[in-house]
């Protein structure tokens, strides 16, 4: 080990050998479960063009000056790589800062670890160093996972990547969208809060300006499939769309539209204005929630490779996710439906209480106020 | 002194290429100095440093962000380090994906493209400047240069017609000289270049490019005595340029001389190209073996290098390493091929041709012979595949 530091320096002192390469900088991270550990290689040289490292400005960067700014290095580049696992960031700590030599010179290496909220199945990346600093700058990524490893080169056109399970071939892409799709709408509680407001009434008749509890299980089974399938018909026409880049909406626009059809759902059980005719509105909010996956689908990046297949697997996973809280929800309610618990606490009480997260959420997505923070400090 | 120092170089080098320090490891002393910055001893980098430190608070500002990027990419060309033309594509950011860009950014943007091989967008950023500017005289040079590359040696000569008179004689005629001497009037290119040369018009800088052309073209018609003259000559009035030190390296390799590549290529190690030139040379001479070893597994370090990042702007080199250094012929005309694609320069035809017969390859071998005989192109080193078709 010393003797190889002491060529190392002799080698650097000797001979400018050290080749000319374009700025890459090598990320390792090892997953296992929701706990990550990672080392990041980063060239001397593109820390010093980005932070300035060269204190004393004599154009040699030592090991005193890297030291003085270990800080900064970490919280530099820490900023610039976000990882989250099931839609969830997971938090990034440095743990450790060494050297060592890659072709084209010296590298800062910075060991981290990191804690995820949910191990997810798969890790969503967004890498970003020195982005406006240098756009042919290369992340190598390089994920460790049960044993095995995975490469992935994020660069200044592909910030955006998800890794993890196997993702290489198009049904592994197809496969780890269908589970993105699936997280998604379980942790997306603005979705299942206007599917259960739209399914809440499906157990009930609306009877001379009063709700009853219904006789027919087929009945509840053929108004839920109507709404589900009206939901589900709206929402993969504008994913699509705005997958595509066909039609585009400003995020802000589509988010308190989500937040304001969660509030007229719920409302529209405690004063029902559409009381037959609930597929229509499913229908025509659906459009809107399409919009917000499309969203998150683009947080998580689409392979140009294989688009359409990822699109429609993560489309899927979504209907998916959806069914299976359908196919829990259905039952329950039709056993409970003429319980007061039902009627009092879970419809009406649920619907005030549907209406009144969404309100808030309304708020705080149409004038980007953060009220539960707001609301928890209170407390 | 020399002597320990090389053997300390070609010790720690040969430890890094073989992955023996893949361990991280913590300096025993903050006085350890563990990165020489480029701009050190180089005040036209440090100016530049200091220019991008200004384009930094003021990213929009064109008035910086011209200078720096030209900066930037004379300090790419002059070195060979691609980390500037990172740094010039930084400064051109607010320009790169528009469609409405001054002519000056655009320029630049065509150029640093032209760089990255994107060779068709480069000329469609100049076509955009020539329509509006007829009479930039840069953007018909750089768009020539372009056509050049990609074997289009009518449309190239076209360009540089319409410089005749705008510029300096030495620029039209060295324009001209490269395409008209790759399609059948190598001799008249010659002629007038080599003309030209004898006024001493022109200043040291157009007069070093002409003689590097010079050069290489009197060596493709088998005048390997001008060749030589014309190299000196360039050396002469510019010892540094990289481009002129591998096309002499290459003559030298080629009339069987290495020795004499050793003293000319002992400091460029750093350049990917050039050190390839230089272990070509330590190859075949015995008493640089040691050195060979550790230069072949730092090549090899540096191609994996960009293999991993997803590089592909240096297949012609790679295909030559693998076909000559490691004489891996089928991984060397595959190389060869995907390059062949995408410029057609003589360095090109000629690693093709070299690795279609080293892998017994008649169907590439005779796509060289079709475009050596449809372009009607003279150069000897390449001239027997042409006859076979005749």
């Amino acid at each position: 080990m010393i003797r190889n530091v002491l060529l190392l320096v002799v080698a650097l002192v000797a001979c400018p050998a050290f080749a000319h390469k374009a700025s890459d900088a090598y990320l390792t991270i090892e997953r296992n479960g929701a706990s990550l550990r990672g080392q990041w290689d980063i060239a001397l040289r593109d820390l010093d063009n980005a932070i300035g490292l060269d204190a004393n400005g004599d154009g040699d960067i030592t090991w005193g000056e890297v030291r003085a700014r270990h800080a900064d290095i970490a919280a530099y580049a820490l900023q610039r790589l976000a990882v989250s696992s099931g839609g969830e960031r997971c938090a990034l700590s440095a743990t450790a800062h060494s050297i060592d030599t890659h072709t084209d010179g010296t590298y800062a290496v910075m060991a981290f670890s990191g804690q995820c909220p949910v191990a997810g199945p798969t890790l969503a990346i967004d890498y970003r160093l020195f982005e406006g600093l240098d756009p042919q700058h290369r992340g190598l990524l390089n994920l460790v996972e049960s044993g095995q490893s995975r490469s992935v080169v994020f660069s200044a056109d592909s910030p955006q990547r998800i890794v993890g399970g196997d993702t290489s071939g198009p049904w592994a892409q197809f496969s780890t969208y269908l589970n993105e799709g699936v997280w998604h709408i379980w942790t997306g509680f603005d979705h299942i809060l206007f599917l259960l407001s739209l399914l809440l009434p499906a157990v009930l008749v609306r009877d001379g300006g009063r709700w009853r509890t219904g006789n027919s299980f087929r009945a509840a089974f053929v108004e839920v499939a109507k709404v589900v399938t009206a939901f589900t018909v709206a929402h993969s026409i504008t994913l699509t769309l705005a997958a595509l880049s066909i039609v585009v909406l400003p995020s802000r626009l589509v988010e308190s539209g989500i937040a304001l059809s969660v509030v007229l759902a719920a409302l529209n059980n405690l004063h029902p204005m559409v009381a037959n005719g609930r597929w229509i509105a499913a229908f025509g909010f659906g459009l809107l929630h399409g919009f917000g996956f499309a969203g998150a689908l683009h947080d998580l990046g689409l392979p140009a490779g294989s688009l359409a297949l990822s699109l429609f697997g993560f489309n899927l996973g979504v209907e998916a996710g959806q069914l299976a809280i359908v196919v829990v929800f259905l039952p329950l309610a039709f056993l409970l439906r003429s319980t007061w618990a039902y009627r009092r606490m879970l419809f009406a009480g649920g619907s005030v209480a549907i209406a009144a997260i969404a309100s808030v959420w309304l708020v705080e997505r149409a004038f980007d106020v953060p009220l539960w923070g707001a609301l928890a400090a209170g407390l | 002194m020399t002597g320990w120092r090389t053997s300390m170089c070609v010790a720690a080098l040969a430890t890094l290429a073989a992955g023996a320090t893949a361990a991280p490891y913590v300096p025993q002393s903050d006085n350890v100095v563990l990165e020489r910055l480029p701009e050190k001893g180089d005040p036209a980098l440090a100016q530049l440093k200091r220019m991008r430190r200004a384009l930094a608070a003021r990213p929009a500002d064109i008035d910086i962000a011209i200078p720096v990027a030209r900066k930037a990419l004379e300090a790419a060309r002059q070195l060979g380090d691609p980390r500037f033309l990172g740094q010039a594509q930084a400064a051109l950011a607010p320009w790169w994906t528009a469609d409405t860009v001054p002519p000056a950014a655009l320029l630049l943007r065509a150029t640093l493209k032209q760089s990255q091989h994107d060779f068709d967008g480069s000329l469609k950023d100049l076509d955009r400047l020539l329509a509006a500017q007829p009479a930039a005289a840069q953007a018909r040079l750089t768009r020539a240069t372009v056509l050049g590359v990609q074997g289009r040696y009518a449309d190239a000569r076209r360009d540089c017609g319409e410089l005749n008179g705008r510029v300096a004689p030495i620029v039209f005629l060295g324009c001209d000289a490269v395409p008209a001497s790759l399609s059948g009037a190598a001799a008249y290119a010659y002629t007038s270049l080599n003309d030209e040369l004898s006024t001493q018009r022109g200043s040291s800088d157009l007069r070093e490019w002409a003689l590097t052309l010079a050069a290489e073209i009197a060596e493709r018609r088998g005048d390997f005595s001008a060749a030589e003259r014309h190299f000196h000559d360039a050396l002469a009035l510019d010892p540094r340029d990289a481009y002129l030190k591998g096309a002499y390296a290459d003559f030298l390799l080629e009339r069987n001389r290495p020795e004499a590549v050793l003293p000319l290529l002992a400091n460029d190690a750093s350049n990917d190209s050039l050190l390839l030139r230089l272990a070509l040379a330590e190859q075949r001479v015995p008493a640089a073996r040691d050195a060979f070893v550790a230069h072949r597994a730092d090549l090899a370090a540096r191609f994996e290098a960009a293999q991993r990042r997803g590089d592909s702007l240096h297949r012609r080199e790679e295909a030559r390493f693998r076909l000559d250094i490691e004489k891996a012929a089928p991984a060397a005309l595959a190389l060869a091929r995907a390059n062949w694609n995408v410029q057609r320069e003589p360095a090109d035809l000629r690693i093709l041709v070299d690795a279609a017969r080293a892998a017994g390859d008649a169907a590439a071998l005779e796509i060289a012979a079709q475009w050596i005989t449809s372009t009607r192109m003279e150069n000897v080193a390449v001239a027997s595949v042409g006859m076979v078709r005749k």
